[in-house]
């Protein structure tokens, strides 16, 4: 039995890996085959950092990323701490249509904001659909998240050290910045981490609401996938998983020490 | 202290202009046409469409299924490993899902084709070639590889969190590990189950790049349709909003029913 369990979930990872070590293998043939090994070479390496479409394309990509961060991360913040003060009826409608861009299809939002955004720039000549609008449609889909990792922390802080910071003198603002922001930090970070990465990696919504005038690496991707394909995104592919792997490898061992060793006092 | 909620005003703002403006807009063009009055034709033309929206849906369906029954056991096995197991399958199992979707798609696109990597190496040995690419069973393979580990957290999470007493205790009951799983286990994990669902099936109704990858366009799903009458050489915002209105509308439906089996679980147990 225990074997068994074993040899499956070991096939299940297996499927999980195998398209993305063949992936990875090919970005090192010489030739152009995805399917014939022809001998080692970093041709694809070099031809894709000769590549400007695909640097501009990751440097929009990251420009994206990090604005739409920040101001998602400031907003949902802000309103998480809002929501918990205000009352109830109005919080629970708040909620809803904070689910509603994480419950509804990415085309959905995607073609949904794309008209708000051709209809702006149609009758008031605002909004040109490109960087501009694709950041919009960023901020939007990454607030929910946001708020929702902060939410939990603030419900679990206790408030009366907030009232203590201010019963001893401490004016308000100063007392939330002091007191209430380092509690809750731990979601914000991780609000914040979830916004880059979603930002990072979306298709779908940057797609339809982009216009023709802003790229982002995955719509470079998709294009690249459309037209014949090269081992140049294989190369791209291996680079960002190294990346990741390394990010990850990093962030995780961290934190299972840590957790190992508050473990072990717990004993 | 209720006057300090006017920190959300922001996020009320944005959600109102950038969640439900463009959400009316979607209801407003799927019930006018070009010239902007009212009419129900958009609505009507959806008839000429419900072989996609069909074949969307089977597949959907078919490809929840198939992660379901795969991811079950997984996130079983996960949950009842050793902590350290844990965290590194937990890890490998999120790892995959931090390359783009896309570049996971091609990879299947290159496994796949006709003259792939499965198609060259079953020729060394004489067998194939076989048609796999743009088919689809193709698809169906995509949408099960590139959301099988929304379907195997969800349910991980709540396993993870039964308390190791009620196996204990099912145990010292005179029950067998087969009862065990089926009294104990299944009801509880039913919560993940039902998120693991949702969140394989939304993606899956509603692609359109997986079906362009790994279907090569011949078999279009309802997202192509839509793709192509708000990006196409033609289009049709109008019926592109109806058809997304539907869309929504009937994943909605299918979550409330949903929603609904959970509830009464936990509640009537009517499984066994």
């Amino acid at each position: 039995m225990k074997i068994l369990s074993r040899i499956y979930t070991g096939l299940i990872f297996l499927f999980l890996y195998a398209p993305i070590v063949v992936l990875v293998v090919f970005s090192f043939n010489q030739s152009k085959s995805r399917s014939v090994w022809k001998g080692f070479s970093m041709r694809w390496y070099e031809n894709l950092f000769r590549d400007h479409m695909i640097l501009e394309a990751l440097w929009t990509s990251i420009e994206v990323a990090v604005i739409a961060a920040i101001v998602s991360t400031v907003i949902g913040t802000a309103a998480a701490v809002g929501l918990k003060k205000m009352n109830k009826g109005l919080r629970s409608v708040m909620l809803t249509l904070n689910n509603v861009p994480m419950v509804n299809p990415d085309i959905v939002t995607g073609i949904s904001m794309m008209l708000l955004f051709v209809a702006v720039f149609g009758t008031t000549g605002l909004l040109r659909p490109g960087f501009g609008t694709l950041v919009i449609a960023h901020i939007t889909f990454c607030i929910p998240y946001v708020i929702l990792s902060v939410l939990p922390k603030l419900n679990q802080m206790n408030p009366s050290i907030y009232e203590a910071a201010q019963d001893l003198g401490c004016p308000p603002f100063r007392a939330f910045m002091k007191v209430v922001i380092p509690e809750i930090m731990p979601g914000i970070i991780t609000g914040m981490m979830m916004a880059f990465t979603l930002s990072l990696d979306d298709f779908v919504i940057s797609y339809f609401t982009s216009g023709s005038t802003a790229q982002t690496l995955p719509m470079v991707i998709y294009s690249m996938t459309k037209r014949r394909i090269s081992p140049k995104i294989n190369a791209l592919s291996a680079l960002m998983f190294v990346i990741v792997l390394a990010l990850l490898v990093v962030i995780n061992v961290r934190q299972i020490r840590d957790m190992a060793r508050r473990k072990k006092e717990n004993y | 202290m209720k006057k300090d909620s006017w920190v959300a005003s922001p996020f009320m703002l944005w959600v109102v202009i950038f969640t439900v403006v463009p959400l009316a807009m979607v209801c407003w063009y799927a019930f006018t046409d070009s010239t902007g009055a009212f009419t129900l034709a958009n609505i009507e033309t959806i008839g000429t469409y419900w072989g996609y929206l069909k074949d969307s849906l089977v597949m959907g369906a078919v490809a929840t299924v198939l992660c379901l029954l795969l991811g079950y056991p997984v996130a079983y096995v996960m949950s009842r490993a050793s902590w350290m197991a844990q965290q590194t399958l937990m890890m490998l199992l999120m790892l995959p899902q931090w390359m783009n979707f896309l570049l996971r798609t091609y990879a299947w696109m290159t496994i796949l084709e006709n003259n792939g990597l499965i198609n060259t190496l079953l020729g060394k040995i004489g067998i194939g070639p076989f048609h796999m690419i743009n088919t689809k069973g193709a698809i169906i393979l995509g949408m099960v590889y590139n959301f099988l580990p929304y379907m195997i957290l969800p349910i991980y999470s709540v396993m993870e969190k039964i308390h190791k007493s009620l196996f204990e205790a099912a145990n010292d009951l005179g029950a067998n590990r087969v009862q065990t799983f089926r009294r104990v286990v299944l009801p509880l994990s039913l919560p993940g189950v039902i998120t693991g669902i949702t969140m394989v099936f939304v993606p899956s109704v509603s692609t359109f790049v997986i079906s362009q990858m790994l279907g090569g366009g011949r078999n279009p799903l309802i997202g192509d349709v839509i793709e192509r009458l708000f990006v196409g050489a033609a289009p049709n915002y109008n019926v592109g909003a109806a058809l997304s209105l539907v869309l929504m509308v009937l994943i909605l439906i299918s979550m409330a029913v949903m929603k609904k089996f959970d509830d009464g679980e936990e509640t009537g147990g009517l499984m066994m």
